[in-house]
């Protein structure tokens, strides 16, 4: 039976591309999709953007294909990319570059047409409402503090430029699976009504879209963790996928990680609402059905998933600026760690207080005792720590203040509380982001949709 | 007998927009049973309710013995203008393995 294997490439901008040699070398993989945008990195883009405007792009994406373009192109291997950002023709402009700096040939396709940001009004023109998808708010209450907003492109574009030759596709906003089940979709030659098969292709998708996460790493546990075998070398998961539909998850032979019905089942409830109704761009997931049988050696057969007919709306995620963050961190030892953490954070707000500085909010956590684990911490040796550090944020529309604020600790140190230590710098003040999640008709996103191709020599 | 969830289960955690949402796993069948009997969206609402704005939702996947759980608005807003440290809301799962349920002595995970 026909089949195409896909291998993950990043799984977040800044994520290493050292375990994607192996699935090129050993895997045989026809196909890298790499996922270069969590959910907010548009937001990191943008600011790149304002200072420049030729950035706006994942800037990892050129050294990752100068280091593994030379093998993957040995190895007939094309690569899907979202790292295009919020400037997709930017990002072929600087590989094109490289690569003909280096006297390389490709053919690099970008997509574009998912940033709405320009467009807002005149889609609020069509009848758009644009309101926030979770709580209904109005999108006027933060339409002068937007920073992006751009729509999940599906997969079509993606296999349509594939068709059209391309080596290396760089899109913008995509949803995240899209990047696998575009390449899926090309070389198996699917039907894009065809639920069920796309629903298994989703499912792919999903479990190559964050890299090591399907391979044990970040394998959420007590105790098991530690059994999963060499982190330091671990594989990236590699898909098998046949034209029925069905697929087989593994990884390249003598990697580390694992490939297990446990490690798969965390990839594939991660970051997922309700399981029986996955909405993607190319098709409805109800993940209820699909079986995943674990066939032993880093091998797991995925089959039987259900999909139904894709939406008629589109998830648009747009980003709001939502005022400032200053953080300030001072460090204690024993004895009365904990203590002397409470007293410092207590002089701070006498210290904002002295100098009128308002904060909408603040946060108090002690890095040692609870600080990850907040309310659930377990206060048992709260009294009796080796070490405790303050770290006190707050949220507030001045940026002074929010700047100012991290100057306030260094100050405790000769005439607070005895035995700080550890002090590594102020910390600068951070812009903070609303996020507005919204659906908006499709009709209204896919006409913009524009695919180049253009190759390089 | 009280079991804490790390013994019998495990989990992993992530976010969307102001939703932090839980995969929770059984080890084998008749702890999933366990599971899906006592790991209530109430009681998970109790065990969150210092963060978790709410509603909680728990959806049951038997054929990977698993649930999934949702905690709406429990993330400050969402991960870019949360002021806490976990602001993904990575470790929310470690925080759930510490809830406690009633559980039977013999499921195989709790055996001498």
């Amino acid at each position: 039976m026909k089949s195409v294997r896909i291998g993950a490439g990043l799984g977040f901008y800044g994520d290493s591309w050292r375990p994607v040699r192996a699935s090129i070398e050993r895997g045989g993989v026809r196909y890298i999709a790499s996922d270069h945008l969590a959910e907010l990195t548009l937001a990191i883009l943008q600011k790149d953007r304002q200072k420049e405007q030729s950035a706006g792009f994942a800037r990892d994406a050129v050294p990752m294909l100068l280091d593994l373009w030379p093998l993957a192109a040995r190895h007939g291997v094309k690569f899907v990319l979202n790292a295009g950002g919020l400037n997709p023709e930017g990002a072929r402009e600087a590989l094109a570059r490289a690569f003909r700096d280096q006297g390389w040939r490709a053919c690099i396709a970008v997509v574009t047409g998912d940033s709405v940001l320009q467009r807002f009004e005149a889609l609020r023109g069509r009848g758009e409402a644009l309101a926030h998808m979770d709580t209904g708010a109005d999108i006027a209450t933060v339409r002068d503090r937007l920073v992006f907003a751009n729509a999940y492109l599906g997969a079509r574009p993606i296999a349509e430029a594939l068709a059209q030759g391309a080596d290396i596709v760089l899109t913008g906003r995509v949803a995240d699976a899209a990047l696998s089940l575009g390449p899926i979709v090309h070389e198996l030659g699917w039907r894009w009504d065809d639920w069920d098969r796309l629903a298994q292709g989703l499912v792919v998708g999903h479990l190559l879209e964050c890299s090591g996460q399907a391979s044990g790493g970040n394998f959420g546990s007590a105790g098991e963790w530690a059994r999963i075998p060499d982190l330091l070398h671990i594989g990236y998961p590699i898909a098998e996928v046949f034209e029925d539909g069905t697929a087989v998850i593994t990884k390249a032979p003598g990697t580390g990680g694992r490939i297990s019905f446990d490690t798969l089942r965390q990839q594939l409830l991660y970051e997922v609402h309700d399981p029986h109704a996955y909405v993607s761009p190319d098709v409805v997931l109800d993940m209820g059905t699909l079986r995943l049988d674990d066939e032993g050696d880093d091998r797991v057969r995925v089959a039987g998933a259900t999909g139904a007919r894709r939406p008629d709306t589109l998830k648009v995620v747009a980003g709001y600026h939502d005022g400032w963050m200053g953080t300030g961190v001072i460090g204690f030892s024993w004895p009365d760690a904990h203590a002397k953490c409470v007293r410092s954070a207590e002089i701070i707000k006498g210290l904002m207080a002295e100098r009128g500085w308002p904060a909408e909010d603040a946060n108090i956590e002690f890095i040692g005792y609870d600080s990850l684990l907040g309310a659930h911490a377990d206060p048992a040796h709260r009294d009796d720590l080796n070490e405790c550090f303050l770290r006190m944020t707050v949220r507030t529309s001045d940026r002074r203040i929010a700047e100012g604020f991290g100057r306030l600790f260094p100050w405790l140190g000769l005439s607070g509380p005895p035995y700080a230590g550890g002090f590594h710098g102020i910390e600068r003040a951070k812009e903070l982001l609303g996020i507005w999640p919204t659906l908006v008709e499709r009709a209204l996103i896919e006409p913009d949709i524009e695919i180049d191709v253009e190759a390089v020599a | 007998m009280k079991v804490g969830l790390w013994r019998i289960a495990h989990a992993r955690s992530g976010d969307k927009a102001d939703r932090a949402d839980i995969g929770l796993f059984a080890y084998d069948a008749p702890t999933y049973r366990v599971l899906a009997r006592e790991v209530t969206a109430e009681r998970v609402a109790a065990h969150f309710a210092a963060i978790c704005a709410g509603p909680v939702e728990v959806y049951r996947l038997d054929n990977l013995l698993a649930l999934k759980i949702v905690l709406n608005g429990a993330l400050e807003g969402g991960a870019a203008r949360s002021l806490r440290m976990d602001n993904l809301g990575k470790t929310i799962a470690a925080a759930l393995l510490r809830m406690e349920i009633e559980a039977p002595a013999d499921l195989p995970r709790l055996g001498a």
